[in-house]
């Protein structure tokens, strides 16, 4: 029976594998090969695709562009957001609760219904194909999230403490910086990884508000993939090149993830 | 927490406040504004009142994306939410091999959507790629782009696929909230595999499920980019579920009185489920 049991988890998790294995797979071969039929290893295995990506403009830049919006719009939501969340974890003003709400349907908003509205707003101020454009486009779903996040972080940590640093003198600044925020330092990473992570993998938004000079990975990919046909290769080493970012930052927040996935609520 | 009621609060929202409105409130009105207004190009509109929601509430096309997006979200949420329970209750709960599943589990949440549907684009596909090659090996016929039942099969698949460690970790997390007493008391009572999961580790888990749920509903709504890319809505329009054909009408066919007064009753739908959610979440708040 207990064998049993850790048969499941096992299981699942060769399942995830699989995919990803065939992807890694496919990039270690060449075009031809691909084409020629089915086998389970790369038989001339072959680092090409990847030599492609990091010689080729066209390519790497889609990556330097994606990490560029993806780090302004982190670190401009986790700004923001960090005292408008202290002032829904301390405070009761008028229509807060309502505000609360609101904040959550930017977060829970389709964005398919925007793209059209941003591409026009984005076009008529100018910012265009910039990387400001997208990264404040998914400031939309990001800066709900960040303080959601961090609201339920901060309500963790007592209200007594706030009060005795008043009393011992000091000043709101002084005292979020240098007290509040060491204590929800996990808090704000936390927030910071998923700010990083639903921006690294939205696409829709992205490719709506770019076309040459911004253009992130994934558009990259997307439009290889419909015009020069079938290199499947290159495609598939692109693929894994934007899953290492996540798979490396992953094991720093693998106790929190339940809890930022549920908007800080577990 | 009795929180202090004070109005200065406000200037500490603002920043959030301007940033969001600028990104929701601007494109929500033209969206608003296109939904009851006729163009003929040139940039001159006129009003029409309520003639694309009747339009879109009587086209068939409407309804039938619409019955493909419930059919997708009830078969995810069948499958994922029980899945994810039992694979979360076989987890160890403590040990060495804790983290180890708990970061191979969530890698699959970390990976751009775009590339989720070129991954599964690669291995489903009949010929060369793993899953197609051995399902017809089996002596299935399965071929996704030509398929109605082969595409639905691998675009649930890949959504079970992304989407069923989040249940897991959700899960689990409410899993080891549970004291060892518990166990105990229980082990003392001799009580079965079945009593111990339906009294004491089902109540336990009851409000990390309900936001596993009404989370995996919102998202399965506005899931876009993994779909599109698997199988562009095809073969036919047979996946094209609500947000794909919402694109296809807005980006594809220039068609903007349609797609915004879709996109107007898609959001209503969605702000409906959101005050559920809301509700949800801070009434276990409050208990």
């Amino acid at each position: 029976m207990k064998r049993a049991g850790f048969l499941v988890p096992f299981l699942y998790i060769v399942f995830l594998m699989l995919p990803i294995y065939w992807l890694l797979n496919m990039s270690f071969k060449t075009t031809n090969e691909i084409l020629g039929g089915f086998s389970m290893w790369p038989a001339d295995f072959t680092f090409d695709n990847y030599a492609k990506i990091f010689t080729d403009p066209t390519w790497y830049n889609g990556y330097i562009n994606s990490i560029t919006y993806v780090a302004i719009n982190t670190v401009l939501s986790v700004a923001v957001a960090l005292p408008a969340a202290y002032a829904f974890s301390r405070y009761r003003f008028l229509g807060d609760k309502h505000l609360f709400f609101w904040l959550l349907t930017n977060r829970m908003a389709p964005p398919a219904v925007f793209a059209l509205p941003f591409l026009q707003l984005y076009s008529a101020i100018g910012l265009f194909d910039t990387h400001l454009a997208v990264a404040l486009a998914h400031c939309l779903f990001n800066i709900p999230l960040a303080v959601w996040i961090l609201e339920g972080f901060m309500s963790g940590v007592p209200r007594e403490i706030d009060e005795t640093a008043y009393l011992d003198g000091y000043s709101f600044p002084r005292f979020f910086v240098k007290i509040f925020m060491p204590l929800i330092a996990s808090g704000i990473g936390v927030t910071a990884f998923f700010c990083f992570m639903f921006s690294w993998v939205e696409m829709l938004l992205a490719k709506t508000l770019t076309s040459v000079a911004a253009k992130p990975i994934v558009a990259t990919m997307t439009r290889t993939a419909s015009t020069s046909g079938y290199e499947l290769g290159l495609l598939a080493a692109a693929g894994v090149l934007t899953i290492i970012p996540g798979a490396i930052v992953i094991w720093f927040v693998r106790n929190y993830i339940a809890k930022g996935f549920a908007l800080g609520r577990v | 927490m009795n929180k202090t009621w004070n109005n200065k609060a406000w200037f500490m929202v603002l920043p959030v406040l301007l940033l969001v409105a600028f990104n929701a409130v601007i494109p929500l009105m033209t969206v608003v504004n296109y939904s009851v207004q006729e163009t003929f190009g040139n940039n001159l509109f006129f009003f029409e009142g309520v003639k694309w929601f009747r339009e879109v509430l009587h086209s068939e096309r409407f309804h039938d994306s619409l019955l493909r997006q419930f059919f997708f979200t009830g078969t995810i949420l069948a499958i994922e939410i029980p899945l994810g329970v039992i694979i979360a209750l076989a987890m160890p709960r403590s040990g060495i091999w804790v983290p180890v599943c708990l970061v191979l589990m969530a890698l699959p949440l970390l990976v751009p959507w775009n590339v989720v549907g070129a991954m599964w684009n690669i291995f489903a596909l009949p010929d060369i790629g793993l899953m197609g090659y051995s399902i017809n090996a089996l002596g299935i016929d399965f071929n996704f782009t030509r398929q109605p039942v082969s595409a639905w099969f691998t675009v649930i698949v890949m959504d079970v696929w992304h989407w069923t460690s989040l249940v897991v970790l959700l899960a689990y997390a409410g899993l080891r909230s549970i004291p060892d007493a518990y166990y105990q008391a229980a082990r003392i009572d001799s009580a079965s595999r079945w009593a111990v999961f339906r009294y004491i580790q089902l109540p336990k888990m009851k409000r990390v499920l309900t936001i596993a749920v009404l989370l995996r509903f919102m998202d399965s709504f506005m899931i876009y980019t993994e779909p599109f890319v698997l199988t562009g809505g095809g073969p036919g329009n047979t996946t094209t579920i609500l947000s794909i054909d919402l694109v296809k009408a807005a980006l594809g066919e220039f068609n903007l009185g349609i797609a915004a007064a879709m996109s107007i009753i898609y959001f209503l739908m969605t702000l409906l489920v959101c005050w559920v959610f809301y509700s949800a979440m801070m009434r276990g708040e409050d208990e």
